[in-house]
């Protein structure tokens, strides 16, 4: 199953760079959103509404 | 642009499918908290049939086992149009009817298309050494496809350049629109230009040109990437949305329209 002949090494690196990019937009994609969800609490904690809040 | 300060007001309970209030920011939010599990699900699926599959299927007549880069190669170049046109149908919606997700789903989708763009670039490098003995040829679908990352770096450049948000979308629209003209280009360049590049060979007329034992892991490895988008374009956008929240609840307290609070502007915090 994993024997891909001469031009394994080529194989190999397409995956990787695939998971490297598929993670990196993963993690960048969830920390994005949880970031904005701290921002907006830390701003409630001090005092600021929405508009559709208040 | 559509601003989308706080969500505006929420239709009842039960009435999120309405498309006029699916366009409401604060329902997207809610619909997109609920679909999101199934969809991770689904890319989960997909991505351990896919990966098995495209793994254990048989080595190609003529590529040998150098076949198995095409199963990521096609389904992110396959995305990088797709996520192009989602980009310019969002961009004539935001410009057009003013919908005020549109510009939302342009935004979050630049950088997702980029990534993908590059990565249909890199592995389809990666594959053409073995196959062709070059990285690169300037022939016209790999030249269309290199113009098609540059636009997208183009449309993330072009919004960071202008502070004004809502100007700022609609530059960025007036470009994705003016660049999906390459879209096509990318699409029929191996019909219309003698390219070493191979034509189309799943979505053809007259059917495909595959062996079923090589399609279906690769029509499985599409939708797995296919899923893989939908999640990804989602949670960027929930992103944006809390995003412009944050903005519009900093832009109204330096009003004073929003509480009492004597926070100083400048202990705000920005992201």
């Amino acid at each position: 199953m994993f024997d891909l002949g001469p031009h394994a090494g080529f194989i190999w690196l397409s995956y990787g760079a695939a998971a490297i990019a598929i993670a990196g937009l993963i993690l960048w994609v969830w920390l994005d959103e949880r970031a904005q969800r701290k921002r907006i609490e830390t701003l409630e904690r001090r005092g600021l509404r929405r508009r559709s809040a208040s | 642009m559509a601003d989308i300060p706080g969500g505006g007001t929420i239709g009842a309970a039960g009435q999120w499918w309405r498309p006029s209030s699916f366009a409401n920011p604060s329902n997207f939010m809610r619909l997109s908290e609920r679909v999101l599990p199934w969809l991770i699900g689904l890319t989960a699926i997909f991505f351990a049939v896919g990966l098995t599959m495209a793994f254990r299927a048989p080595p190609d007549y003529q590529q040998g086992e150098t076949v198995r880069i095409m199963y990521v190669h096609v389904p992110a170049a396959w995305l990088s149009m797709a996520c192009y046109t989602l980009i310019a149908i969002s961009s004539a919606g935001l410009l057009i009817w003013r919908h005020p997700l549109a510009d939302v789903a342009a935004k979050a989708a630049a950088p997702i298309g980029a990534v993908f763009t590059l990565l249909a670039l890199l592995t389809g490098s990666l594959w053409g050494k073995p196959m062709w003995g070059a990285y690169w040829v300037w022939d016209a679908r790999l030249t269309s496809v290199l113009i098609l990352f540059f636009l997208y770096l183009g449309l993330i450049a072009l919004r960071e350049a202008i502070d004004e948000p809502g100007r700022a979308g609609r530059a960025a629209a007036i470009l994705s629109l003016i660049g999906a003209v390459n879209i096509p280009i990318v699409k029929f360049s191996v019909n219309w230009w003698n390219t070493l590049h191979q034509p189309a060979s799943v979505l053809r007329a007259g059917g495909s040109t595959i062996d079923s034992s090589l399609l279906i892991p690769l029509l499985v490895m599409a939708l797995a990437f296919t899923f893989l988008f939908a999640v990804l374009h989602l949670k960027a956008m929930r992103a944006d949305i809390l995003r412009r929240r944050a903005d519009a609840m900093i832009a109204a307290h330096v009003r004073g329209e929003a509480g009492s609070s004597t926070l100083a502007v400048g202990a705000l915090p920005h992201v």
